[in-house]
């Protein structure tokens, strides 16, 4: 049997998790769709003026985009959880730490990242400038694993609780606002003419700590919760 | 027996915590008392009056102590929690359970009395500056602790997951309070404080003398809370059933 | 002593209505807890001598 390395493992993580997840497209697309229309609440409740839009906008979108990326959290223990093979994945001799990243990683490819990509079609809807959507693209790329990780948090504490929904939401949008802040910051900063350095090596910093802790709270809860 | 040394490991055990906690928890109450008289007479009758905002300042010896203090009892709740994980205590996480709701009351007095001092000086209910936003979050972190304990019904699996939850709040805090601050600032949003240069040494006794007091207070609360705490998940041994009859 | 009278005192320089509030619900929210603790307290001993009670006829 070849013996993997670390990166061997990882990778076979991440093919697994990848394919598993997208065996359920319908899901995927979901919270994608619940971006475009959360994004598009915000005019309808405000009203159509652009000079106001444009102001809202990175703030709206980086806030639809950080709900959208929450919806999908709960799935990312739950399915594995309720066949019992989470419990076989905590069992075995792959470091659970790794597992989790694995997971994390994989909800920010199939989650984050249909943001990143969906989030300039929105921004015009807004009257973004295309400078201004090459910055709302990169701060949520920079952030979107971040909330990852964060929620990776989240969905072991509250796997298999009653009502886990909401009180994941509960949970972790406190956790979000330092992300929310810089990102959305990033781009009225950046459409004030200031400078964004700060801002994004602010989010590389909380990405970097996340990185490293995340995954250690996520499997101290998870190994909790699998008691 | 030996009356030199006092093994404060023995008190690590719920039934001989809770005899100490209900010798203790009168005199906190006690001084609780005495120190509030003193600093509502300072705050109230003794402050002078401040050349911005008039009489209406006196209202930061309620919302400083109520805010340091909420602050400072979500770090020890952390500790409790973070404590019980690391050595695995039952009593460590009854103390945090203990200390959240005490918690929570002060965040929120916190937003209400800071609401109320906002007003006159602002001319609305609620104003986005730091503190203000930054108590907001901590109610919510308390929130979401005390809901995820109530929606677990294992005690122990409650407990460990609470504890993991106030411990990344507890990291994160510091994060969290520094964006909010660094935002306030961007935005140049109203501030709800009293101006450094002008603080009177009595003022400042007034604030001290209140957190000491709301200090006091809530380690009344928690000992009282963890004793009746105590008996509910230690129901199934024989020192409960002699405690109560 | 700030004050030349009593009246002076309970207006605040004007702010009465915001200055007490803040004060009394400082001392509402003291009574609610005091009120709180106390009930789980005694809900808790209810409980435990229902459940002693109901012990009582079984064997050792």
């Amino acid at each position: 049997m070849k013996k993997l390395g670390l990166f061997g493992v990882m990778a076979a993580l991440l093919r697994r998790e990848v394919s598993v997840a997208l065996r359920q497209k319908g899901e995927v697309l979901t919270p994608l769709v619940f971006f475009v229309v959360v994004a598009s609440l915000f005019p309808l409740g405000v009203g159509p003026e652009s000079a106001l839009l444009l102001r809202m906008a990175p703030g709206v979108l980086w806030v639809s985009a950080l709900l959208a990326a929450m919806l999908s959290l709960q799935r990312l223990f739950a399915t594995d959880h309720a066949d019992g093979s989470l419990e076989q994945m905590a069992l075995s001799s792959t470091p659970l730490g790794l597992l989790v990243a694995a997971k994390a990683l994989t909800h920010f490819l199939l989650s984050g990242l249909p943001l990143v990509l969906m989030a300039p079609v929105l921004g015009l809807q807004f009257g973004l400038e295309s400078h201004s959507l090459g910055i709302l693209m990169l701060t949520l790329l920079l952030g979107t694993p971040t909330l990852s990780l964060i929620g990776s948090i989240g969905a072991a504490l509250t796997l298999g609780v009653r009502g886990a929904g909401v009180l994941l939401s509960l949970l972790i949008l406190p956790l979000y606002i330092p992300v929310l802040i810089f990102g959305a910051g990033a781009v009225e900063a950046d459409a004030a003419g200031l400078g964004i350095g700060g801002h994004l090596s602010l989010l590389a910093a909380l990405l970097v700590l996340s990185v490293f802790f995340a995954p250690l709270a996520t499997k101290t809860a998870l190994r909790i919760s699998l008691e | 027996m030996n009356t030199q040394k006092i093994h404060w490991f023995k008190f690590s055990s719920p039934q001989n915590f809770y005899f100490l906690a209900g010798r203790m928890w009168p005199w906190f109450a006690v001084l609780a008392t005495v120190l509030a008289a003193v600093a509502l007479w300072i705050g109230l009758v003794m402050a002078p009056v401040d050349a911005q905002q008039g009489q209406g300042y006196r209202i930061i010896f309620v919302h400083v102590p109520a805010a340091s203090l909420s602050m400072f009892v979500y770090l020890v709740m952390a500790g409790w929690a973070g404590f019980g994980l690391a050595f695995n205590t039952r009593l460590s996480g009854m103390m945090a359970s203990a200390l959240a709701p005490t918690g929570a009351i002060l965040a929120f007095l916190s937003l209400a009395t800071g609401s109320l001092w906002g007003k006159p000086m602002w001319g609305t209910w609620w104003v986005w500056d730091a503190r203000l936003t930054s108590s907001l979050i901590l109610l919510f972190l308390y929130l979401g602790f005390i809901a995820l304990q109530s929606s677990i019904d294992d005690p122990r699996r409650a407990d460990k997951a609470s504890a993991v939850l106030a411990l990344v709040g507890a990291v994160n805090i510091p994060i969290i309070y520094g964006s909010v601050y660094w935002w306030n600032t961007l935005h140049q949003g109203a501030s709800v404080t009293v101006k450094g240069a002008s603080i009177a040494p009595a003022m400042l006794w007034g604030m001290g003398l209140m957190t000491a007091a709301f200090w006091m207070y809530a380690i009344t609360m928690t000992l009282v809370r963890v004793r009746a705490i105590i008996l509910d998940r230690e129901r199934h041994t024989e020192w409960v059933k002699h405690a109560v009859e | 002593m700030q004050w030349n009278n009593w009246n002076e005192f309970l207006a605040m320089g004007g702010y009465a209505q915001y200055v007490w509030p803040a004060f009394g619900l400082t001392a509402l929210a003291v009574v609610i807890e005091v009120i709180q603790v106390r009930a789980k307290r005694r809900e808790v001993l209810r409980s435990l001598h229902a459940q002693f009670e109901s012990e009582k006829g079984d064997p050792q």
